[in-house]
């Protein structure tokens, strides 16, 4: 593809997220619009996908939430992520984690790495 | 000021506006458009630009058209096309074009270029026909169905859709935003999709419908 899409996509790119793997815990640190004013939400979770090159690469964390599996998606290079910060780093054998979504309570958890 | 110019689309891409909101952008350019000849009241009987776009070898160009091109001092062009306007006067022959003169953010566009050619389709692809049934027995499954009555009229009324060759027309997608304009490359960031395969020849002007807001 021409130099100048790769040109005009790396004006945008992120450099200040840290790099992580399906399988980290995310404490992901998000903007949120509310009328005029902004406020930063934060959503914790297991990595379990990541999509996407470059500037069109998506991760999607999933958390249980008073018993409710939630699975977020977010574009890696928005704007409206505030900052993400590495938890803890997992030990998982495949790239996509979705075997996460039939397992409950502690067969859920993902080994973490000392 | 010329109504519009040529562009050559480079491609799709994704940007994010200010808000964190994704906007698909395709990416226009009009680096290499000139102004080939000027059409004048006196000798042509009426004003015109023409405007070339994309560069060829002088080889690979006819001699007369070699002539065409040399009179203008500039290489010869693939493609070449007339642009109305009011102010012609202060256009030269042979000037380069650039895009963020006649456009700036936040401006709305028509955007005319040639769609890509689908061959020869049925009247599900090409009409949006809904077809008939995919199992049961059905054996009317992708049919168009009736075209007419009987004995009445005894012919099929003219313009009735039915199969038969899809794009490669001339189609134009009016009322879109410009999201950004680089002027180093001569490059036009267009909010969605237009029409015409990467490498495709379009002319963009100022939205007929829409003011920019």
């Amino acid at each position: 593809m021409g130099t100048t899409i790769q040109e005009i996509e790396k004006g945008f790119l992120r450099t200040d997220i840290p790099a992580f793997q399906p399988g980290d815990t995310l404490l992901v640190k998000v903007r949120i619009k509310e009328g005029d004013k902004e406020r930063i939400q934060p959503y914790e979770g297991i990595v379990i996908k990541m999509h996407g090159g470059a500037l069109k690469s998506t991760f999607t964390v999933r958390k249980v939430s008073y018993g409710v599996g939630v699975e977020r998606v977010f574009p890696l290079h928005s704007p409206a992520i505030d900052s993400v910060k590495v938890l803890t780093r997992g030990v998982v054998r495949r790239s996509k984690l979705y075997y996460l979504r039939n397992l409950k309570g502690k067969a859920a958890r993902v080994k973490t790495k000392m | 000021m010329i109504e519009g110019i040529l562009g050559k689309k480079l491609g799709m891409t994704q940007i994010y506006s200010e808000s964190g909101a994704v906007l698909p952008v395709t990416v226009v350019s009009s680096a290499t458009c000139r102004v080939v000849q000027k059409k004048t009241k006196e000798r042509d009987g009426y004003e015109a630009l023409q405007l070339g776009l994309i560069e060829k070898k002088e080889g690979r160009a006819t001699n007369p058209m070699k002539g065409h091109f040399k009179k203008a001092g500039t290489p010869c062009f693939y493609h070449l096309s007339e642009v109305k306007g009011a102010g012609l006067d202060e256009y030269k022959q042979g000037q380069a074009l650039s895009l963020s003169e006649l456009f700036k953010v936040g401006d709305y566009v028509d955007v005319r270029g040639r769609s890509k050619g689908k061959g020869f389709q049925g009247s599900m692809k090409r009409h949006n026909f809904s077809g008939g049934g995919g199992s049961h027995g059905s054996m009317h499954n992708r049919a168009p169905g009736s075209i007419g009555s009987s004995s009445d009229p005894s012919r099929v009324y003219k313009g009735m859709r039915m199969a038969g060759h899809m794009g490669d027309r001339l189609v134009t997608v009016q009322n879109i935003k410009v999201v950004g304009i680089r002027p180093e490359e001569n490059v036009i960031l267009i909010n969605g999709a237009v029409p015409g395969p990467i490498n495709s020849v379009m002319f963009i002007k100022k939205a007929m419908k829409k003011a920019a807001k």
